[in-house]
Order: structure tokens, then C-alpha cells, then sequence
């Protein structure tokens, strides 16, 4: 439909007309705000941390594993160079000892959300699964954070999240602090 | 007519002032739609319609998802 109106809107005159062809669904699957008379629902990115770490495939477990516990993690998600989440490392991963690299340990393809869902639904999976936390990543597999049950559980129970995503100049978005 | 991404988007909105124009029905539009965004349907894009845009700055149309 979009590239429809572009063209329309070329033939009225119109000399620099831009297509953003990946659309609202995009958009909203970022995370971004939207407005409009929809009901406000809590979003998995309301209650998203994104301060876990991450490593390289070709790093040592050694080195990972003290990164990830300095910040207070027992996981760390396991990015390409581009930011694409490959996988997961956490316990018992880090009982190795020696040069292994975290590609041999990872959990490979590790399930991901998407930070335009409904928490609610995603929280009762995960309660009824026992999962601590869920990987959230952009529909290209870019990651942005975790959701962290408990966090989520604050959140549905009206506490209002750490931090939220906005939007930005020249990039997909950033986190920052709520007031 | 110049394809973008969202990064492009966002470029745009906030250096060039660009017009964003959701191009979905009036209902869809009402329900959701991009910050700032006005809505003209694409059955609707006519000289009288469009007259409200600036035909100097950038303008960017979106629907759902290309479709």
C-alpha cells in the first residue's frame, strides 16, 4: 500500500518522498511508542532489563564467567558481531576450567520474545514453566534485553519499570532511566 | 520515491522535520499510528488532501508493513 502512496504522492508534486516500507508492525516490534485510542497494555518492554551481559562466541568461559558475575549475572548471552543473539551461556557452563571457548559451552538458539507482546500472557508461560528469564530481541534477532520474571511480576503488579525505551537520534532507540 | 528503514526514520523525523503520513484507513489510523503522524488513506491522496503538506520538507509514508 505504501509504495502505492508514494508514487501518488510524486505525481501530485511531492519531490522527496521516502517509503518506510517495514511499516507500523516494525515499529511497534521495536518497542517504540505509538499513539492512538488503544488500550494501554503492559508490553514486554515495559519490564525488559538491558544490562545483561554479553560475549563473543571466541571468548574464553573464564573470562565470561567473571564478567557475568561482576555485574551480578549468572548468564550471559552470547551475541555475533553484529549484535545477533547465537546464544546463551550460565551454570553449569561456568564449572569448566582451562581455554574452552564459549562457543563449545553455549546453549545455541536460545528462545526469544519480542518487546511489542503482551507481558501478562508471557509471565503466566513463564510461571508455569519455571523460566527465570526470556531473551528479548528486535524481529532481526538484535538483542535488547532480558525480562526477568520477577521484574515482569513487579511490573503487572503496577510497580512502574526501571527503565524504558526511547527513541533516539540516528539509532533504533536507547534505554533510560523512568524519572 | 526512496525505500527506508527505520534508522533512516528516524533521521528524518528529527534532523529534517520530516511529514510522516500513515496512509491506512481512518480506523486503523484512530486505533494506532506513529507519534505525530497525520493520517491521509490512500484512496484519499488528492490535491485538496495533500494540500496540508509541505511540499518542501521530506514526506514519509508508512502502512502496515509495505502490503
Amino acid at each position: 500500500m505504501s509504495p502505492r502512496a508514494a508514487c501518488r504522492l510524486e505525481a501530485l508534486g511531492f519531490t522527496a518522498v521516502y517509503d518506510y516500507v517495514d511499516g507500523i508492525a516494525d515499529w511497534k516490534a521495536t518497542g517504540l511508542p505509538t499513539e492512538g485510542t488503544a488500550e494501554p497494555k503492559q508490553r514486554v518492554a515495559d519490564a525488559t532489563r538491558p544490562d545483561v551481559p554479553t560475549c563473543r562466541p571466541d571468548e574464553t568461559v573464564v573470562e565470561v564467567k567473571s564478567r557475568a558475575h561482576d555485574h551480578g549475572w549468572d548468564t550471559c548471552v552470547v551475541v555475533d558481531c553484529d549484535g545477533i543473539v547465537v546464544g546463551r551461556i550460565r551454570s553449569p557452563a561456568w564449572d569448566v576450567e582451562g581455554d574452552v571457548s564459549v562457543a563449545e559451552l553455549m546453549e545455541p538458539g536460545p528462545t526469544t520474545v519480542r518487546p511489542d507482546g503482551l507481558l501478562r500472557p508471557l509471565i503466566h508461560r513463564m510461571q508455569k514453566r519455571d523460566t527465570a528469564h526470556v531473551l528479548v530481541t528486535t524481529s532481526q534477532g538484535a538483542l535488547i534485553g532480558v525480562l526477568v520474571r520477577e521484574e515482569g511480576e513487579r511490573v503487572l503488579a503496577g510497580e512502574p519499570p526501571q527503565q524504558i525505551w526511547r527513541d533516539c537520534d540516528g539509532c533504533p532507540g536507547r534505554w533510560a532511566s523512568t524519572p | 520515491m526512496t525505500p527506508i528503514d527505520r534508522v533512516r526514520l528516524l533521521q528524518l523525523m528529527e534532523s529534517e522535520a520530516a511529514q510522516v503520513v500513515d496512509v491506512l484507513p481512518a480506523g486503523e489510523y484512530q486505533e494506532s499510528h506513529l507519534p505525530a503522524a497525520i493520517n491521509i488513506p490512500l484512496r484519499e491522496l488528492t490535491p485538496v488532501r495533500t494540500s496540508v503538506l509541505s511540499t518542501v520538507k521530506p514526506v514519509v509514508v508508512y502502512c502496515h508493513d509495505g502490503l
